[in-house]
Parts: structure tokens; sequence; C-alpha cells
């Protein structure tokens, strides 16, 4: 007989601010991700799909139900470098994947800042990389997935196959089905290379036009912002521009690609092992220590120059510093990423930037990037800009930090803003209803309830913002 | 189960929530208890026998406490149900950070009288409803490597007196059997408490034959509450009653055995 009590862990979030035990199954193939849902009935328990846990909030967590972790369903199924077209189980990594399909030459159309989350969380997030603008969201590369639905059924999807599933089911949250199989289409590349132009912003202005000229020049866009810094220099930092390497620009594309010229380098200045880097970050982790680091970082930044890096460096600078969420202390990180249309984001920005440094509560982390729409049902997607902003969780700066976030939030939505399931731990069933509109999570929980009558699948993240009708 | 109950709000990082249960919650420490863990933010499933009691109480923590409570009806010598119900209330709650064991039974006999189906009851609620209840607790928390429990044993339990030979020996038993917990979990990141409590001002104290220094449940919970904060192994209630047992434990039993007490 099956002993649940065995499977009870504690999981945290990436941020390691939230834990919740639940009952912890690994599914290796679709009949036993069946056979959760049947213990999951009898039981009268929920059911949530886990990749690999790198949500910044409670969107991988169940509080006192299933998850089943998707990382043994995790065989690439099929790769095919003429094409460019792959098809793997959802428990397979991006750094699987770039892995795979690099040295043939090819690379994921769309990546996320670090390569370990899984194909089924990045379908489930909708997840965007530097290039979205330009490229759109992981979804819009999916050729066609399979995958399994509460009542056991199997459904395939494509935009043309059960298109409607197909759009609420990436960007749902896990909350319709779970995925098995994902065929994504890659992009062809000529060099291991990309060309990344670096270059200063002084102040909030010049970064934001700076973004909005740029992004058309380029094949990735993304800012760095020193959020520490008020008055003249509010917004200053320092914006990255990549861009592919055409056929003939690299003399020896076959070396750029090959996956040892691929790696992040193991060593800061030659000498610390980076798996011990996040000890000694730990002191500088508060508002004296990251002035002062992004103080100098913004100076060093302040040469333009142009150089040549792998895709790897550029694209994964989450995971430069293994652990590197370890250095926020006990009570972790939240990340607040808002994404405001272009015409509205400099002024919801600076308000939000101002009033964190007034309360004394900057965020140690500050990104930007460019935008543009797509059509899924619980999209995050602006014709604007997203700001990505980390703050310290401690036993003392809760309440505050929770207030201001209340603001931020009705900020954001004045501007007409959006935010994104990934990454925000407080939206409010209120901000959600106000950015995606009633009706839209109306058209998700009828897709919700054809899919999943017995309401099987629950996070604690649909609990918290979609689940009011239950109280 | 009755009535429309609040479903509990969700943690995020910036709300945490502590989530308890209160085994034997009705009256009694148990629902000084409840009150004080929802002062101090805990969401609470409460389980007891007396359903109006119970809903009454969580009506009054759902419109004063920090946290909410909801409650469950359930006689704790129905073993057989409580690894479902558990499984129910870690779910309802999104998992379990501390579980208190405080449902007991005392019914004191004349010093002549023995009743035995008295005596079975005692053992039944006060100890072999703790092993339903904190078995299953044990199992999962061994698991989640997290969780604290807490038993509220007695005095009583470290000599038997010619007063309750009955109610001594579930307490007795009681006492040991959360020391063997703390020895199983302790290595696995669980803390268990066991309360040595004196009189506490409830009804269970009508059936205690001498009263010396009485508690009120309230000044009890807040012990309890703080002994949780630190974590502690084992507290005496009021602390003095440490002594008074050192003394009482030391007394030879040629002493022991003629005194009236």
């Amino acid at each position: 007989m099956l002993n649940l009590e065995e499977k009870f862990v504690t999981l945290e979030n990436f941020g390691h601010s939230m834990q919740a035990p639940a009952y912890v199954f690994k599914p290796t193939r679709s009949e036993e991700i069946v056979q959760a849902f049947e213990l999951a009935n009898k039981e009268g328990l929920t059911v949530t799909a886990r990749g690999a846990g790198r949500s910044y909030n409670d969107a991988a967590l169940n509080g006192g139900g299933i998850v089943l972790e998707m990382s043994a369903m995790n065989h690439i199924v099929k790769w095919d470098p003429l094409t460019g077209r792959v098809t793997a189980e959802p428990g397979v990594t991006l750094e699987q994947l770039w892995q795979c399909v690099e040295p043939d030459g090819w690379w994921p159309p769309v990546v996320s800042g670090t390569m370990y989350t899984t194909l089924g969380g990045c379908l489930g997030a909708n997840i965007h990389g530097k290039n979205n603008f330009k490229e759109g969201t992981i979804g819009e590369h999916v050729i066609e997935f399979t995958a399994i639905l509460p009542t056991g059924a199997e459904v395939v999807c494509s935009p043309q196959k059960n298109a409607d599933l197909f759009y609420a089911m990436i960007s749902g949250l896990g909350m319709l089905g779970i995925f098995t199989s994902v065929t994504l289409e890659m992009k062809r590349i000529y060099s291991g290379l990309l060309e990344v132009d670096a270059r200063p912003s002084h102040n909030l202005h010049e970064h934001m036009a700076d973004l909005l000229k740029d992004a058309p020049n380029y094949d990735y866009i993304v800012g760095w912002l020193d959020a520490t810094a008020g008055g003249h220099g509010l917004g200053r930092g320092q914006i990255h521009a990549a861009r592919y390497l055409n056929e003939g620009e690299d003399p020896n594309p076959q070396k750029t690609m090959q996956l040892k010229n691929q790696v992040l380098p193991p060593f800061i200045f030659g000498v610390f092992p980076k798996s011990i880097l996040h000890y000694f970050m730990s002191p500088f982790v508060n508002n004296l220590g990251t002035w002062a680091v992004n103080t100098g970082k913004y100076v060093s930044s302040l040469p333009h120059h142009t150089f040549r890096e792998s895709h790897a460096a550029f694209h994964f600078l989450l995971d430069y510093i293994p652990n590197w969420e370890l250095s926020y202390g006990r009570g972790g990180l939240i990340e607040y990423q808002s994404f405001v249309p272009k015409e509205t984001a400099e002024a919801a920005w600076e308000e939000m930037i101002r009033l964190s440094l007034k309360r004394g509560l900057p965020s140690y982390l500050g990104v930007t990037k460019r935008h543009r729409l797509d059509q899924f049902l619980l999209t995050h997607a602006v014709d604007g800009f997203s700001l990505a902003m980390d703050f310290k969780v401690t036993n003392g700066n809760r309440a505050k930090l929770s207030t201001m976030l209340q603001e931020f939030d009705r900020i954001v939505l004045e501007a007409g803003g959006r935010f994104y399931f990934a990454k925000n731990s407080e939206t409010t069933p209120e901000t959600a209803t106000r950015f995606l509109g009633e009706e839209t999570i109306a058209r998700f929980k009828s897709l919700k309830k054809r899919c999943d009558p017995k309401g099987l699948l629950e996070s604690d993240l649909y609990q918290r913002v979609f689940g009011a009708d239950k109280i | 189960m009755p009535v429309k109950q609040p479903y509990f709000s969700y943690a995020t990082p910036l709300k945490p929530r502590a989530r308890g249960l209160i085994i034997g919650a009705s009256s009694g420490m148990g629902a000084a208890l409840a009150k004080k863990l929802a002062r101090e933010g805990f969401d609470l499933a409460l389980v007891a026998r007396r359903d109006g009691l119970l809903s009454s109480l969580c009506n009054e923590i759902n419109q004063n406490g920090r946290g909410r409570a909801r409650y469950y009806v359930h006689n704790v010598s129905d073993y057989s149900i409580v690894p479902d119900l558990l499984r129910r209330i870690v779910s309802d709650l999104g998992g379990l950070d501390l579980v208190v064991y405080a449902a007991g039974v005392n019914f004191a006999p004349s010093l002549s009288e023995y009743n035995t189906e008295n005596d079975r009851q005692m053992i039944e609620i006060n100890l072999i409803g703790a092993f339903a209840w904190l078995n299953s607790v044990a199992a999962l928390f061994q698991f989640a490597k997290a969780g604290q429990i807490v038993g509220i044993s007695s005095v009583a339990g470290e000599r038997g007196r010619v007063g309750n030979p009955g109610y001594n020996a579930s307490k007795a038993g009681l006492t040991s059997y959360l020391e063997s917990l703390r020895n199983r979990l302790t290595s696995r990141g669980v803390n268990v408490l066991t309360v040595k409590a004196g009189f506490v001002q409830t009804d269970m104290l009508n059936a205690a034959q001498k009263v010396m220094f009485p508690v009120t449940a309230e000044k009890a919970a807040d012990d309890i509450w703080q002994a949780v904060r630190a974590r502690k192994q084992e507290i005496y209630m009021p602390w003095f009653w440490r002594w008074i047992m050192f003394v009482i434990r030391n007394i030879p039993s040629i002493l022991f055995r003629r005194m009236s007490f």
C-alpha cells in the first residue's frame, strides 16, 4: 500500500521566502500522472506540478496537497538538426535544451535569465527573455504540446488544434492540465557568440529612451538599474544590447559553438570558487552594502564598449553565482516585476523608485526589458517595458514592504500595467482582476471547469489569486 | 461536517502564517491556547467532541483573532479516522507547524472506589487518543523535517498517588510517550514539548480532591506559548512545580504510601 506520509516534504520557493510541505511524487510516465489525479480524487487532495521550483512565488507550491516533481520526465525525445524542431518531456531544463541544440547551430528562441528552469514551468508561466520585443514569449515558438487533463484525458494542442486550450494552457500556471510533451522550434545561429554593446545610462529618462530607441536595432536588450540611487542619478544604470552574428562574421563558428566554449567561468578573480561566493556576498546584501556595490558597478560601466560574448554567458546572468539567493539571509527575497505601457512607464517607475528610497526599502537589483503584446490568455504582456525589483525580506520589514508593494500595485494599475505570475508573490485577487479583466478570468475559469471539473489542480498561487469562489 | 466555515487565507512571503492544530480545543487549556495562538497570528484547526462549544469558540476567534480558525468535530477515541482527518486538516491549513494534544478527562474515584470503566475512558482519551493523533503527526513531521508537538501532560504522571490511579497512569504513560517521541524526532528537526501542568482552573479541576496554587487557563496558555516560542522540551506549569515535584519524586515509598494526597 502507498504510504503518503513518506512523501511529505517541505518545499520552498526560489527566493527561500516561503515554505509549504506537500506529498511529493516524481512521475516518470504519463500514466503516473493519471494515477496521481486518481489518488488526489480519492484522498480529497489537490495537485500541482513543479518543474525546477524556480518561481519566486508560490506557483509551484501546494501546501498540504500533492506536488508532482516533473524532474524525472526529462528526456529530449526527438531533435532534428535539419528543421530545428525539438520534442521534449516537460522536465527537460533549458540547460539540457541549449546544450543539445547549440553544437548543431541552433539556440532556443526564448530563454529565461537562468538555465535551470524546466520546459513545463516555462510554458506554464509563458516566460519571456531579453528578446521579448522581437520574438515574443516562449509560447509563440511552441509547435505543439501534449498534456494530461485531471479527468485523465490526453489532449494535443497547437495554434491550429484545440487553439483555445493552446493559448490558455501556455500561461495557465499548470491549472488546466499537466504538460507531458512539448515540440518547439529552435532559432538558427551562425556563431556561438553574440555581439554585445554595453553603454551607461545616466538617469531613468535616458535609460528608457535608449531601451525604446535601440530595441529595433538589436536582437536582445536588457537594462540594469541601480535602484539605490536617488536625486539626479535616479534610474542610472547600464544597457546591454546584443545581436546575433550573421553568417561569415564569426570566422570559426564550429569552435565558438562547442559546449566547452559556452561555460560560465567557475572562478571569480581566479581565486574564489563561485559555489561559496554567496557567503561573501551576504554582508553586502543590505541598503549600504548594495549602494556601495551598485555605485562601483555603475562607475565601472561608464565606458561605452562593444564585445563578443557566448550565448550562455550573455543569457544566464542569474547562474553566474550559484545559490546567490541564499545571500539574502533567512527571510529570503521577493521579486516585484511590473509591466507598464511605454507611454506611462517612466513616470510610474520614477514614482516607485522615489517611494522605495523614501521608505528606506530600496530594491537591490533592478532589471529592465522591452516587451510587446501577445495573445495568451493570462498574459503579462504590454507594449512597453518591464522592471524587475528584488527586495530582501526580514522579520522587521515585512509590514513596511507589504504596504509599499500595495502602493506599487496602485501606481502600476493606474499606469495601465500588468504583472507576471512567475514573479510577484503579493498580487491580490483584486489586482489580478483589474489587470486581467473579469472577462478573461471568467474565460479561464470556464476552461478550467471543462478540463478540471473536480478542481483537482490547485497551486497555492491559484488559491491565493483565483480561489475566491471557494470562500 | 457542519455549517459553512471560512477558508484560511493564504500565506505570502510578506504575510507568513503559522498553522496550528489543537486537539481538545473546546474548553479549558485547549480553548485558552486557541485564543492565544490566534492572537499571535496562527491559523488554527480546532478539534473536539463538543460541536456547540467549538463553533462558538471559532466564531469568537474569527471575529477577534489575527488568525482564522476552522473546527472539526471528532471524538478522539475514534482512532481509525485520525489519519484521514489529519490529512484533510493539513490540506485545509496548507501545512502544519504546531500540534497541541490537549484532550483529557479526569474521573476521580473515592479512596475506596475502583472503576474500570472510568479508568478505561481516561486511558483512551488521555493516552490512546494521543497515540492516534501524535503518531500520525510524527509520521508527517519526520519527513517534513520540521514542526513542533506539544502534549499537555500533568504533574500527576510523576508518582502514583492514592487519589486517582487511572489518571496518574494515563499521564505517566503520556509523559513517557512524549519523551520517546522527542528522542525519535529531535534529530529530524521536530521539537516535542511536554507540559507538566499543575492545577489549572478548568472544568477538570472539579475532579481534583485538593487544589494547590491554581492558575488560570489564560496564564497557562501564555506559559505554553512562551515555551513553544523558545522551543523548550519540558515545562512545569507554573514553574515552581518543578521543585515541588523534585521533592515529591524523592519521597521514599515507605513514607509516600502513608501519605494522604
